[in-house]
């Protein structure tokens, strides 16, 4: 299977076909009990169809008034009440894309090191440390980048940087402090322990025997890992990345507080982006016009449909691999 | 050693390196952000910092006592509403969720987990703001509930597939009915379990912001009026920390510190929690 079945999906199966088959027969206490169980259960498939309602209602006006051109054209005038989503959608995929850049080589690191290289004692002390990272909330990653990491940027990392690379389109321009950078290296630190901790649980679920017959016909520690255990994981490591990238498009608030906040599309990295999240986040309880909100909603619902879709590729690539577990959320 | 074997490898040795050098860069990230938070943070910690209220903009002095009340009483009515209703998702799934419906219900609830949380903050408008007319901390307690809902429903129904199917048969042997079974037996072993998960689901929930900006919009007075709108610390900091004024500036660090506190206290009850049960187990 080379393409992406949405349906039917590989079932994550527990032992026994259901838990109770076979066990006495039930009676009308029971039937309740699995009814309750199941009315409760059905408040998941239903929030998510209340959520995608109330956003294509919400954006309904602006939905007929600029039709798919809303994605393209860049226009955001309050004033003229005219409005185009593709600075905040191209801000969104440029910062999400920088911080991969950065975040996978780092959090597929952690996940090689704590299954492959690490000493035992060493393990658990590093994966609660980047379990840490995932506590962290995004405001106090804001107060940080804020006060530390721009300022830091600004004297070590930007000079050096334009010194060196100032001639490519990626880094034009004077470098005030809120940019894209700063929003993606926040983004990049926020999604090292997602994408680390699900890569973890990957690799842990390679069979041993895969590492010991690469080791056994000769091969270096690193070439059983690259030959042996990563193809081997190959699905479930780029479900990893996608989740990371899932959780990158719609984190809102360190990027609001770093990424500058202006409807400008420029290649520079250097430059204040703005994104989706962001938009809504500033500008939602200050809409005028009902058009304005309209308009916000749609944006919403373009970052909804947008994150639900690269989640489930995400989860059917982690389902594939470690069955039905409930990977990563026991990183947070 | 033939030149081909010592290359192969010095290229082993050299990406171990790499390896150890990236994961000590992602570790190096967390003691940089705690180690600002405490230096920064420790230093504006003062009694009137826990006891007062802010004061206005461009004074020095104040706390932030109304921004903890707050967080408080939204994140207690939030898990109010989402633990129960996680939970038996959860249980649903563990107990009967072998089926096309568990499936999908499991499906859905990874799905939701990656929802951008600013989204759930425009859901919660939509029903309880824009009818009422007005900002609420109501309103904040709903989409945080939302939002911790499908983590609880999943980390629940981990926690209670790990109870083995012995015990399950030795109640129903016995002469318990299935739905006893399940909540005396299957429910109660698995406790431990099913708390750290809510615990880690309200400690996540403490710390949002985005779908608090237009729910429970903040306040700078103090109020206990679910009715009203009202500040948490992480609306709080977001103010202050990109404000124009130093003074602000110090309470956001020290606000911030507080916050993590916090979130860390809960975090580490939530493992305690589960040694405590699970501690030969896991």
């Amino acid at each position: 299977m080379t393409s992406l079945p949405i349906e039917p999906l590989p079932t994550p199966k527990p032992s026994t076909e259901t838990r109770w088959s076979g066990l006495l027969t039930t009676g009308r206490s029971d039937r309740t009990y699995r009814r309750i169980l199941t009315a409760i259960a059905l408040g998941l498939p239903l929030m998510i169809v209340v959520m995608l309602s109330v956003l294509v209602t919400g954006a309904w006006p602006a939905l007929k008034r600029f039709g798919p051109s809303f994605v393209w054209s860049s226009t955001w005038d309050p004033i003229a009440d005219i409005y185009g989503a593709a600075p905040m959608i191209f801000g969104t995929l440029a910062s999400s894309f920088l911080a991969l850049l950065i975040a996978v080589p780092l959090a597929l690191s952690v996940a090689i090191f704590l299954t492959e290289f690490s000493p035992r004692w060493l393990r658990q002390p590093v994966a609660f440390v980047v379990e840490l990272l995932a506590a962290i909330p995004s405001v106090v990653y804001g107060t940080w980048g804020i006060f530390v990491l721009i300022p830091f940027l600004r004297g070590h990392v930007v000079p050096p940087l334009k010194a060196l690379l100032g001639w490519t389109p990626f880094l034009q321009g004077v470098f005030y402090g809120n940019s894209l950078l700063a929003g993606g290296i926040i983004l990049a630190i926020m999604i090292v322990p997602y994408i680390a901790a699900v890569s973890r649980e990957v690799l842990l679920a390679v069979p041993a025997s895969q590492r010991e017959a690469a080791l056994a016909m000769g091969a270096t520690r690193w070439e059983a890992v690259r030959s042996a255990v990563l193809p081997y994981g190959r699905a479930g490591l780029i479900g990893a990345i996608i989740l990371g990238l899932g959780r990158a498009l719609g984190e809102t608030m360190a990027v609001t507080m770093l990424i500058g906040n202006r409807h400008d599309i420029s290649l520079s990295v250097l430059q204040p982006a703005y994104t989706m999240a962001a938009a809504i986040a500033n500008e939602f309880s200050e809409a005028t016009t009902s058009l304005y909100l309209s308009a916000l909603f749609e944006v919403g619902l373009i970052l909804f449909v947008l994150t639900v879709a690269v989640n489930a590729i995400a989860r059917v690539l982690i389902w594939r691999v470690a069955r039905g577990a409930a990977v990563g959320s026991r990183a947070l | 050693m033939t030149g081909q074997s010592l290359r192969r490898h010095i290229m082993s040795r050299a990406m171990t390196a790499l390896v150890v050098l990236f994961s000590f860069l992602a570790v190096l990230a967390l003691i940089l952000i705690l180690g600002n938070l405490i230096i920064k943070g420790a230093s504006s910690i003062d009694w009137a910092f826990f006891t007062r209220s802010p004061v206005a903009a461009g004074q020095t002095g104040g706390g932030v006592a109304n921004a903890i009340v707050g967080s408080v009483l939204i994140v207690s009515l939030a898990a109010l509403i989402g633990v129960p209703i996680g939970v038996g998702a959860g249980m649903y799934l563990a107990e009967y969720g072998s089926g096309r419906l568990g499936f999908l219900v499991r499906f859905i609830a990874d799905v939701l987990n990656g929802t951008p949380s600013i989204v759930i903050g425009i859901v919660g408008w939509t029903f309880i703001v824009k009818p009422t007319g007005r900002f609420s901390a109501l309103a904040g307690s709903v989409a945080l509930a939302m939002l911790m809902i499908p983590m609880i429903a999943r980390t629940t129904e981990e926690m209670v597939r790990l109870v083995p199917n012995s015990l399950r048969e030795a109640a129903l042997a016995l002469g318990y009915a299935r739905w006893r079974t399940s909540l005396k037996i299957v429910a109660r072993t698995a406790l431990g379990g099913i708390v750290t998960g809510c615990l880690v689901g309200i400690a996540r929930i403490a710390g949002e912001t985005a779908p608090l900006l237009f729910t429970a919009l903040g306040n700078l007075n103090f109020t206990t009026n679910l009715s009203q709108p009202m500040q948490t610390l992480s609306l709080q900091i977001y103010v202050y920390a990109t404000g124009p004024y130093d003074e602000w500036h110090r309470l956001a660090w020290a606000s911030a510190l507080v916050l993590m506190g916090l979130v860390l206290i809960i975090s580490l009850v939530a493992r305690w929690v589960t040694r405590q049960r699970y501690g030969s187990v896991r």
